[in-house]
């Protein structure tokens, strides 16, 4: 059993060139967003806007200005899945079609997915969306026709600056942790890690160096599997059941006393009419 | 911003409102019916009979709209059987549209069974077809369709509280709230449906409609009280929210009203307040299913 392979990805050091994105699509043979027509988001120099089911990594642009553009700073971010120890997506999909792989990825088999869109729901990162191409939900898979044949995933190959860099689970986190350091020693008080260990989702195979609150790149501070959620739910429902059916139960009931009140009224009626 | 803001919605739309309001009537419509089959008294039996009818076809029209709601419609038996082993789905009981797919295909099943066996014990099918309802088997397949009934219609609710979208994952509430409101719905069409043919049933059925409305209503203030102040103000501080409030006020209030004062409108009255809350459940799950997908 090979050990759990992921990505570590230094925000700290992308420069938003977007060639991960390019050589995910190009390996992936991901169609083009509007059938090839290219349109500006309007809101950012970020013009691929967000994760899909084209789309399958997104280098995110936090552009935070001062409102006279005279200050300002720009944060990069390639965002991807970050095939989850505990993922939410595989824990509900109904049709099985979510497996978790032998190097601990998380793969939506596109044969199986009929498109029911549970997984949408369930990811708290925003990852899965349906492919219109093939109707069914699409995501990274840590290119795993690539990975079993030996070879790196195309997003971190293309990589110029080594912002993505894969390899074991293990190795990266000693990474992260050096590069952390470093960056602190250098000042960079802000600098921090994310999903490197086991307090969200049981880790994460995809983690990363942020240079601000989680928040400020769009992921959640605290995110939850819908199993954790279900059970609260289910046991509510089940109390509300059961006030439901002793409610029917208890009219039911008062309905055959009353029958039997009147039948036996009628029965005490009759008896003198006969005696008499 | 809270944590589920961070997340995509799966547009399930319009498809997946209808097939609320069709699921909620039929699973609880299938309770409603074992009750009174198991419980109440054999004369009215055949009123029951009408609630098996209602789950019979519900449960069909449910599957239909799940089946279009899918992007790969043609692969619907994957919700059931595993593609790959042919396993059935329950097995990965922790998913809960996997359960659910499979309470939805035991409600139709039981409810159909049901309904065959009541129609050809006193009723127009063939008399050899009766053993379906009689005797340990037809308890056994009543209280089987009220069971699945039951799960349906408390699951919807579940089902969305187990995502991580704004308002569904943000309150265990809505199983609940979906189930009461099923049931207020379901006594409602039945006692449209019935209406006249027996006295004491349509008692019965006005006490548990009024009841299932209390319930719907004290699930409501509860949900809007404990939700988090930023996903109350972001989801529901809009049109949704206007229309949760047209059906609390329009499909709760009023009717249970009516119901306190079943001659405020003479003989239309319980007419009025059974349609006021079918009206009601659809725009509450309008209201708690658009609202989030919206977000
Ligand atoms: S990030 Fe989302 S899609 Fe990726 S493994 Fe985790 S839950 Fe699944
Ligand atoms: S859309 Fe596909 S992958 Fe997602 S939960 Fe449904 S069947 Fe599974």
């Amino acid at each position: 059993m090979p050990e759990p392979m992921g990505f570590f990805t230094d925000t700290s050091v992308c420069i938003g060139c977007k060639a991960c994105e390019v050589a995910c699509k190009a390996w992936n043979q991901l169609p083009a967003r509007n059938g090839g027509k290219v349109t500006l988001s309007g809101v950012s120099y970020d013009n691929t806007v967000a994760l899909s089911g084209i789309q399958w990594r997104h280098v995110k642009f936090i552009e935070q200005f001062s409102p006279d553009r005279s200050t300002g700073r720009w944060l990069m971010m390639s965002d991807v899945c970050k095939h989850c120890v505990q993922a939410a997506c595989l824990e509900v999909c109904p049709t099985g079609a979510i497996i978790r792989t032998e190097f601990d990825t998380v793969v939506i088999q596109s044969d199986v997915c009929n498109g029911c869109r549970a997984c949408i729901a369930a990811c708290p990162f925003g990852v899965i969306e349906i492919n219109p191409e093939t109707n069914t939900a699409m995501k990274c898979t840590l290119c795993y026709d690539r990975m079993q044949a030996g070879m790196v995933p195309a997003c971190a190959q293309a990589c110029p600056t080594q912002s993505i860099q894969f390899g074991p689970i293990s190795e990266l986190r000693q990474r992260a942790q050096a590069r952390l350091e470093q960056l602190q020693a250098q000042g960079v008080t802000q600098a921090r890690l994310y999903g490197h260990d086991e307090s969200i989702l049981g880790g994460l195979n995809s983690f990363y160096l942020l240079l601000d609150e989680p928040e400020v790149y769009g992921l959640p501070s605290n995110p939850q599997l819908p199993s954790q959620k279900a059970a609260p739910a289910s046991a509510l429902s089940a109390a509300g059941a059961v006030a439901l059916g002793l409610l029917g139960l208890a009219g039911l009931r008062k309905q055959r006393m009353d029958r039997l009140a009147a039948e036996e009224r009628e029965r005490r009626q009759q008896a003198p009419e006969t005696e008499g | 911003m809270p944590d589920t803001f961070f997340t995509k919605s799966p547009h399930w739309g319009w498809w997946a409102v209808s097939e609320f309001f069709i699921a909620g009537i039929a699973g609880a419509a299938a309770a409603i019916a074992a009750l009174l089959w198991l419980f109440g008294s054999r004369d009215d039996r055949f009123i029951a009979r009408y609630g098996f009818a209602v789950a019979t076809v519900g449960s069909a029209l449910s599957g239909l709209l799940l089946t279009l709601d899918l992007k790969r419609p043609e692969r619907f038996w994957h919700m059931l059987l595993f593609s790959k082993t042919l396993g059935p789905t329950f097995q990965k009981w922790w998913a809960p549209m996997a359960d659910g797919a499979w309470a939805l295909f035991l409600l139709g099943g039981f409810s159909f069974l049901t309904l065959v066996g009541s129609l050809a014990d006193r009723g127009p099918l063939p008399s050899g077809l009766a053993f379906l309802a009689r005797g340990v088997l037809g308890t056994v397949l009543a209280a089987l369709a009220g069971i699945a009934g039951v799960f349906y219609a408390g699951y919807k609710g579940v089902l969305l509280s187990a995502t991580n979208r704004p308002l569904w994952g943000d309150t265990p509430w809505l199983g609940i709230l979906l189930l009461a409101s099923g049931f207020a719905m379901a006594s409602a069409l039945l006692l449209l449906l019935t209406r006249d043919r027996s006295p004491a049933v349509s008692q019965w059925l006005r006490n548990l409609m009024a009841g299932s409305l209390a319930l719907t209503l004290l699930v409501v203030v509860i949900l809007a009280a404990t939700l988090d102040a930023d996903v109350r103000r972001l989801v529901l501080q809009n049109v949704y929210g206007v229309l949760l409030v047209v059906a609390v006020l329009l499909g709760t209030l009023v009717p249970l009203a009516l119901a306190w004062r079943p001659r405020l409108l003479g003989r239309l009255t319980l007419p009025s307040a059974a349609v006021l809350v079918l009206v009601g459940g659809f725009l509450l799950r309008m209201a708690m299913l658009l609202s989030s997908e919206a977000a």
